[in-house]
């Protein structure tokens, strides 16, 4: 056999050696490309597959109150989240979920339509404790699911700061579209109303990065704590002038069954003490998803728990107004504090040839400044407005802002209807006024509608100087603009006296006196459209030791309460006693007006009858 | 009368074989060292060093066998191993990583796999057919014989079917032929339906095949009978024509990797998935690799059947292209002693049992290591010696046992 012969063998022992080189030649080309080449690529690939970024949660700002005590701060919630995978599987895993987690047909639905392609699903914010551990034990049973602590909201007593603080939700699609939340992304929870709304910036904080090893059927094998691209930043903590215990008393005695407000103010800076929206609700419901029946009950419900009186309600201030009026005479200079003005009460007045009455029939007789405020005397207040004269009536209470708003840092609050200029009448109802619409206005009615906190942005003025500070909730924040009377020390004087006979024996609210604190005020019954025959009840007024300045502003309103002295003013009395015997270290008590002593069968020394 | 005493065994190349089984265990363990383990992986290292044992046992046994039993045994072994790949037809079972497939005979006490036997006994089958023949094959009529005694074993395994296995028996067959001093033009006459059959998925690139077939037949004409021309021609037209039915009636499976060997992108979750993995491992081993039993691929269970057909990922990944050359340079020199130790050869039966054993590992070792980075379509076949598997390292070997005793006594 040629083949066979030793040449032969030679030649093609080389050829294969040849052939042997050419292969391991053309691996050895492959595996240069592939690994020494191409190495970055493959390496970041490798990364991919197995290192998730997860969105670490910050913890929002702690908000406390004006004493230190926490009104808002955060617990460890436990969040479920399931990795990004084929929407197959992410549906199987939420098909596991639903008995742990207690999850509903539509809403595994309704989280499918949530599946982005790159980001972990959210499935629940706040999972108990006993479904947290029955995943974390069976960890293998569920693939691409992993619990992520995520801190969530707790309100101190919810229900009374529920107004202050708002509450929060997740963010929506129209808010992400919004400049505002541009550096939002879904999935975060944001504030809604209320101071979480209007410091949201301040209090989320900043998300953090954490990345999760996860192996090829999704189940997390470890987690890169140590490899935090980017720690969480907690938002800011936060300051505010309220006083937690006093929104808890209020919140304590405001009657259950109407709705109303109560505003109480810092006169020495506007600051606000308590604001109080009845009826409330408590934001907690809203931490980890509020659910559906809650929303919705709420949302029907016709004394409207979500909507905030104290500065988006209006209500026409009625004689609460008068004080305003008379403020702005004084400012002006046209009403002389102890004068008397020239036409006495005699029930009514005639003006324009109308006969205009006063609500005392039988009249008040001759009155100076403070006797009209403690009688509320129209005829008195007639005269003034037309003293003052409808332009600079107008020009006055457009310069005190009662047809704007008072600038708290809250994000939602009404602007006060009163009429700027005369065109006003004109717009809305279609004549030209008249000089003697400042005859209504005067008395605090017309078209005049002001929320609970304007009135007791007012009420801070005739505690201090005349000046009228913006009210605020966060300490430290920039103050809107406020507005100053130019009031004497003698008009402030006869404008005090004047409120401090509706609480003196004699006066409409005397049972709301108070034992320790010298509490005067204005009471008023506006005007209500829903049923006349049930006027909202107001007081406005402010409280301090005997013989001192003011330390406290309240105003109390009360929808369908009827009567200011009744069911507005014990509110007020009942809100400064209590914040004031604490300021002072006196014992709290609550058996506190004239009436709850007479009531109770106390004896009440301070009490002088007529 | 007398042989010089010559060494049976072929110590560099033993050696060098040893040392690639024991790197294998040590790869095998560290396909084993998972995130989350799996009771199949991570005591496969331990089973391999047993099998490692009879492997050694087996080897030296069968060194100590005469070069002229291996050539009385050829022919019934042969037949033997062929009723019993038909065997597996009816009675074969699924294992470990290749449950699909039925490529096992389960006898109780052992399971093995035929096909391993049966590419040793067609070696010795063919190497016996061809080293009688005086003069070598020249004509296609004379490949005949050759091409059904390696045919009729393939055919049944590609029944099973085993795809990998079945080039492996064309590795056999045309190493064979070539060492036979088959000439190289006749070779590639002899593949070209092969190439027919393949390129027959695009009717232009086939038609240009085509046309250069027939200008090869034509200037060959005088050195071909007539009717050889015209079956080569014939032949080559029904493999292109039974293309598409021939690849209708593969597994979906199969298809599948050949359609993802062109593009793996196609499905990237699905059959590219293993591919693209793989390959992800590699690169991202870089130079110098993430370090033994460290890989993250592996780690994390992306490798598929990492300690079996895709062992050469984890070496990729876990030793980089450092470990890659070193691997392949060992490889390399495998095969080229055995061609050296055929080259040495005078008995025409030694060298060309030698040469079947070098064209099986070639294809073993080009088709495994080409498939982890997309030079040849994923298809289910072992690296000798590294990964993991009983019948086939102890048949490897008993195949290494053969080349040296032959070599040794030739």
């Amino acid at each position: 056999m040629k083949a066979n012969h030793p040449h032969r063998r030679r030649a093609r022992a080389h050829a294969a050696i040849g052939g042997v080189g050419m292969i391991i030649g053309i691996l050895l080309l492959q595996f240069f490309r592939v690994q020494v080449m191409q190495r970055s690529d493959y390496l970041l690939q490798s990364e991919q597959n197995r290192l998730r970024p997860i969105a670490v949660s910050a913890p929002r700002g702690t908000v406390f109150d004006r004493a230190g005590r926490v009104v808002a701060d955060n617990v460890p919630g436990y969040a479920v989240y399931v990795l990004p995978a084929p929407t197959d599987s992410i549906r199987a895993s939420l098909r596991r979920l639903q008995p742990v987690l207690g999850m509903s047909d539509s809403r595994v639905e309704h989280l499918m339509t949530r599946v982005r392609r790159h980001e972990p699903l959210l499935v629940r914010v706040d999972a108990d404790f006993a479904a947290v551990s029955v995943l974390e034990e069976r960890a293998a049973h569920f693939p691409g699911v992993f619990i992520e602590m995520r801190p969530k909201r707790r309100y101190h007593s919810g229900r009374a700061v529920s107004h202050v603080m708002g509450y929060l939700g997740e963010v929506t699609p129209d808010e992400l579209a919004s400049e505002r939340f541009e550096s939002y992304e879904q999935g975060m929870w944001v504030g809604k109303t209320g101071v979480e709304l209007q410091y949201e910036e301040a209090l989320q904080g900043h998300e953090g990065t954490r990345l999760l090893e996860v192996d090829a059927s999704g189940r997390i094998v470890g987690s890169f704590t140590g490899r935090t691209r980017d720690p969480a930043t907690p938002g800011e903590d936060m300051d505010l002038s309220i006083d937690l215990e006093l929104m808890e008393w209020i919140h304590a005695i405001f009657p259950d069954s109407l709705p109303g407000a109560v505003v109480a103010l810092d006169p020495a800076d506007g600051g606000v003490l308590a604001l109080y929206s009845h009826p409330t609700f408590d934001p907690n419901d809203f931490v980890g998803g509020i659910e559906a029946s809650v929303w919705n009950r709420w949302n029907s419900d016709p004394q409207k728990p979500l909507f905030n009186r104290t500065v988006m309600g209006l209500y026409p201030p009625a004689s609460t107004w008068k004080v305003a009026a008379a403020g702005i005479a004084l400012d002006l200079g046209v009403v002389g504090p102890t004068e008397i003005m020239p036409i006495p009460c005699e029930g009514g007045i005639v003006y324009g040839g109308q006969y205009r009455s006063c609500w005392f029939a039988a009249g008040h007789g001759p009155l100076d400044l403070a006797g009209a405020i403690a009688h509320s005397c129209n005829v008195y207040f007639y005269q003034l407005g037309l003293r003052v004269g409808l332009d600079r009536m107008l020009e006055a209470g457009t310069r005190i802002g009662f047809n704007r708003q008072c600038g708290i840092d809250l994000p939602q609050e009404s602007r006060g209807i009163f009429p700027s200029e005369r065109g006003f009448w004109e717009e809305r109802f279609g004549y030209r006024p008249v000089e003697g619409e400042v005859l209504s206005l005067a008395l605090g009615q017309g078209p005049n509608s002001q929320t609970p906190l304007k009135m007791a942005q007012f009420y801070v003025a005739l505690a201090r100087d005349g000046s009228g500070p913006a009210p605020y909730l966060r300490r430290g924040a920039p103050l809107a603009e406020g507005w100053s009377l130019a009031l004497s020390e003698r008009a402030l004087t006869e404008i005090r006296k004047g409120l401090s006979a509706v609480t003196a024996p004699g006066g409409t609210a005397h049972l709301s006196s108070l034992e320790h604190w010298e509490l005067i005020g204005k009471t008023g019954s506006g005007e209500n459209a829903a049923d006349p025959e049930r006027p909202h009840a107001w007081f406005a007024g402010m409280a301090g030791p005997w013989g001192e300045d003011p330390e406290i502003v309240v105003v109390a309103l009360v929808e369908f309460g009827m009567s200011g002295s009744a069911t507005a003013a014990p509110i007020a009395a009942k809100a400064a006693d209590y914040y004031l015997r604490r300021k002072h270290g006196i014992p709290v008590d609550s058996v506190q007006t004239l009436g709850e002593h007479l009531r109770k069968g106390r004896p009440a020394p301070w009490a002088r009858w007529q | 009368m007398h042989v010089l005493r010559r060494s049976t065994v072929d110590p560099p190349l033993t050696g060098v074989v040893l040392l690639l089984t024991l790197f294998g265990i040590a790869m095998i363990y560290s396909a084993g060292v998972l995130n989350i383990p799996s009771p199949v992986t991570s005591g496969a290292w331990l089973r391999q060093t047993q099998w490692l044992v009879i492997a050694v046992i087996g080897f030296a046994v069968v060194s100590r066998v005469p070069l002229r039993w291996f050539e009385w045994s050829a022919v019934p072994a042969y037949v033997l191993t062929v009723v019993l790949l038909g065997a597996t037809l009816v009675i074969g079972t699924g294992a470990g990583t290749a449950a699909g497939v039925t490529s096992f005979i389960d006898l109780g006490f052992i399971r093995f796999q035929p096909a391993e036997l049966a590419k040793l006994a067609t070696v010795l089958a063919l190497a016996r057919y061809l080293g009688t023949r005086d003069i070598e094959p020249t004509t296609l009529r004379a490949l005949v014989a050759p091409a059904t005694i390696v045919g009729a074993p393939l055919l049944l395994v590609v029944l099973q079917p085993d795809l990998g296995t079945a080039l492996a028996f064309i590795g056999i067959l045309f190493s064979m032929l070539f060492w036979a001093g088959t000439p190289l033009w006749l070779l590639l006459l002899l593949a070209s339906p092969g190439f027919s059959l393949i390129l027959s998925f695009d009717t232009r690139i086939w038609s240009g095949f085509f046309v250069l077939l027939v200008i090869f037949l034509y200037f060959y004409r005088y050195r071909l009978y007539l009717v050889e021309s015209v079956s080569a021609f014939l032949v080559n037209l029904a493999a292109g024509t039974v293309a598409n039915p021939l690849w209708n009636s593969l597994a979906e499976y199969q298809q599948n990797r050949i359609l993802v060997f062109l593009d793996p992108s196609v499905d990237p979750r699905g059959a590219g998935y293993h591919l693209i993995q793989s390959m992800v491992a590699i690169g991202s081993g870089g130079l110098t690799g993430k370090g033994f039993t460290v890989g993250t691929q592996k780690r994390l269970d992306f490798l598929p059947e990492q300690h079996t057909d895709f062992i050469f990922s984890v070496v990729g990944e876990e030793l980089g292209f450092v470990g890659t050359v070193a691997v392949l340079t060992a490889f390399a020199f495998v095969l080229v002693r055995l061609v050296r130790l055929a080259q040495r050869a005078p008995d025409p039966f030694a060298g060309l049992v030698i040469f079947g054993i070098f064209g099986a590992w070639l294809v073993h070792i080009f088709v495994n290591i080409g498939m982890t980075v997309g030079l040849v379509p994923v298809t289910g076949i072992p690296l000798p010696f590294v990964s993991y598997g009983g019948t086939f390292l102890l048949m490897s070997w008993v195949a290494l046992a053969i080349a040296t005793r032959v070599a040794s006594e030739a």
